[in-house]
């Protein structure tokens, strides 16, 4: 069976280039950067190459890259310095749909005594800037916001943001994990101070990651130890990986131009069709969106069995259902949207990238409409060719949370 | 992804008595579309042999959700009403070849179909809708809780969300979850303390713990894929080895033992003490 892996947001496959760029880093070229010999000499020209190429897809200078071991590392970094660099204010900025890895810092710094505004969004998942702006205050010490959504796709307007911040002295710190390599960035024209990435988005293995952080700007490192990195993060050098992101920020720049031309004409089409199967829709911003993701529900069936029967077709995807989620209850960013439960329930994303192809996307429309209908066929909520009459849509417990 | 066994997948891609009885005499509706799952079960019965002579069932929900009202309407299949009603979520369960953990409570919400369907056609209410909503996130009451804890013998609030969701979402009934759980548990050694021998010989006790180990306790962690062997006893503490469903991991055998010990103590001594022994 032919795998169409339509789940690039969840992480991506490594692009042949850079596994063979990394292989010499694992055999020959085994030196420690640090060292005082040969062996460790002949490394540090291509790391110093590796930190160009990623500098040259951000728009910013070498030195205002710090490699991290993921995305979450990343993250976690910027917020813990801009906490520890600004020791009297006590406020963070952050919304309610950004990924775990911020968002689950939330209850800790409650604890430690921090106030924490999170930003709601509307129903196309679009930032609620007046919210934000009322939020603002002397003693935000950071605001967090996502470039980019990992489920939907919606794009924030970081560099509107980013310029609001500086007018006001605080740090704006962006996760673009889901947004580097899809959408252009040039940190030069920008006022963000920090910048979040993860190699595995963008077809570099998995446990790689860099921060960017503005030169001149205040930092704290998250992992204390030696002086790599100019003690901005312990830790030997993950050379190989480093050398391996380098070599996908080289091939991200070149396809910037594929992703957002034939990448979104196909995810347009795969969209267009879907949205063709009765009671679908898409939920989020489908202006401001990254151009590889769409997320489309299909109301009345449940999330977990639609990505079974495609698996069964080979066909690679995600959803925001509860079954999924390991919640229970369906994704926080869909609930943050506002996303009826009818729908939020059959959310499916699919995610493309530069290795998919048409024909891939025409089996896929064939294959949907039959996954939908067999589902439906079973659901105590549909009945022919429309919504059931039934008295289980909400709970019979009058104090559900859920059902409200 | 879950690791579903052959038999889920297969009654999740084929499943069987999809829809609506011809003659509904009993209906049970079990969950809601806002919980994410939901399962409707009809049922027609042979009135004069008390007999369930067909089953259908409608569901909404994930592909442990499909396979087990599938698996439950060929179980209950030409079962008289009471044969029917002895089936728990348990045997639901086993009869799939097994659920992940997590998705235990696809087999309860079966279950409580059934119960629901049966007292629908009985004309009488459904004893596990009654009771107080503890957790209000997916409307789990105490009377469901307490009889998912005895049938499944769980010692755990995880557990207890594993198995009726209740808890896993907003998290604050979970001080009541505790509370009530200590409540059952509680009386299931008293209760069963009031049966527990009295004064007993050394011989006696070992002889009552190796009884109760082989009869009841081993068979109950086989279930799981889990097994117990006796060491020795010293007084009050038993020496045991313990294997977990997953051998080597340390966090579900400090739940073993502690269930290990809370049966023994129901069983045979409230001072005994459980060790596990390293070879
Ligand atoms: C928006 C966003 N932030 C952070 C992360 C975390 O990245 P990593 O898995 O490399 O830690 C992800 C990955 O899923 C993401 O989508
Ligand atoms: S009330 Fe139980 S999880 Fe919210």
């Amino acid at each position: 069976m032919k795998t169409i892996y339509f789940d690039n947001n969840a992480t991506t496959q490594v692009d042949p280039q850079v596994f063979e760029a990394m292989v010499p880093f694992f055999k020959e070229l085994y030196g420690n950067p640090s060292s005082m010999h040969h062996k460790g000499g002949e490394v540090a020209p291509y790391i110093r190459q590796a930190r160009q190429h990623l500098a040259d897809l951000l728009g910013c200078l070498p030195d205002e890259i710090i490699y991290t071991s993921c995305g979450s590392e990343s993250d976690n970094t910027a917020l813990w310095s801009a906490i520890r660099t600004q020791p009297d204010k006590k406020h963070l900025i952050t919304s309610r749909v950004e990924h775990s890895a911020v968002i689950n810092n939330v209850p800790l710094l409650r604890r430690l005594g921090y106030r924490i505004s999170e930003i709601g969004v509307d129903k196309y998942g679009r930032l609620d800037m007046e919210e934000f702006l009322r939020a603002l205050s002397p003693d935000t010490a950071l605001v967090s916001f996502h470039w980019a959504n990992n489920e939907t796709g919606v794009i924030f307007p970081v560099e509107e943001i980013a310029g609001i911040c500086h007018e006001r002295g605080v740090v704006f710190h962006t996760d673009a994990v889901q947004a580097v390599g899809k959408i252009p960035m040039d940190m030069r024209g920008s006022k963000i101070d920090m910048l979040s990435l993860a190699g595995h988005k963008l077809h570099a293995p998995k446990g790689i990651g860099a921060l960017y952080v503005r030169k001149g700007l205040k930092f704290s490192p998250f992992l204390v130890g030696g002086h790599q990195e100019e003690g901005r993060r312990g830790g030997t050098e993950n050379v190989p990986y480093i050398i391996g992101l380098g070599k996908a920020a080289e091939l991200a720049g070149l396809r910037l131009g594929e992703e957002n031309t034939r990448v979104k004409a196909l995810r347009d089409r795969l969209e267009e069709g879907l949205l063709k199967i009765p009671y679908s829709m898409v939920n989020g911003d489908r202006v401001n969106r990254l151009p590889n993701t769409t997320n489309i529900s299909f109301e009345y069936i449940e999330g977990e069995s639609i990505l079974f029967h495609l698996s069964h077709y080979g066909i690679c995807a995600s959803s925001g259902s509860a079954c999924t989620s390991g919640s229970l209850e369906p994704s926080h960013v869909l609930r943050a949207m506002g996303v009826p439960f009818t729908a939020a329930h059959g959310s499916i994303r699919l995610s493309l990238c530069t290795y998919n192809t048409e024909e891939e996307v025409d089996f896929a429309l064939e294959k949907f409409p039959l996954i939908v209908a067999k589902l439906r066929g079973l659901s105590p909520f549909w009945k022919d060719d429309g919504p059931a009459e039934s008295t289980l849509l909400t709970c019979d417990s009058d104090s559900c949370n859920l059902c409200g | 992804m879950w690791e579903y066994t052959d038999r889920v997948m297969d009654h999740f891609e084929n499943p069987r008595n999809v829809g609506v009885v011809p003659r509904i005499d009993g209906e049970g509706q079990v969950g809601s579309l806002s919980c994410g799952d939901a399962l409707r079960l009809t049922i027609q019965v042979d009135k004069d042999k008390d007999l369930i002579e067909d089953a259908k069932f409608q569901t909404f929900g994930c592909a442990s959700a499909i396979a087990s009202s599938s698996a439950l309407t060929e179980m209950i299949k030409g079962k008289t009403l009471d044969e029917a009603l002895a089936i728990t979520n348990q045997d639901i369960a086993e009869y799939l070849g097994g659920l992940p953990r997590e998705k235990m409570h696809c087999s309860v919400m079966g279950q409580e179909a059934l119960e629901a369907a049966v007292a629908n056609y009985r004309g009488v209410p459904v004893k596990s809708a009654q009771g107080e909503v503890i957790c209000k996130c997916f409307g789990v009451t105490d009377v469901e809780i307490e009889k998912v804890v005895k049938t499944n013998r769980l010692t755990t609030v995880e557990e207890i969300t594993q198995f009726t969701k209740a808890g896993g979402g907003c998290g604050q009934c979970k001080p009541k979850l505790e509370e009530l759980l200590a409540r059952i548990l509680h009386q299931q050694t008293s209760r069963s303390s009031e049966v527990k021998p009295g004064r007993m010989t050394a011989l006696k006790r070992i002889k009552l713990i190796e009884e109760a180990i082989n009869t009841q306790i081993a068979p109950a962690l086989m279930r799981d894929g889990g097994d117990i062997e006796l060491v020795d006893v010293d007084g009050y503490e038993v020496l045991v080895t313990l294997k977990g469903a997953c051998a080597s991991c340390p966090a579900s055998k400090a739940t073993l033992a502690d269930f290990v010990t809370e049966r023994l103590r129901a069983l045979v001594d409230d001072h005994i003490v459980v060790k596990e022994y390293h070879a």
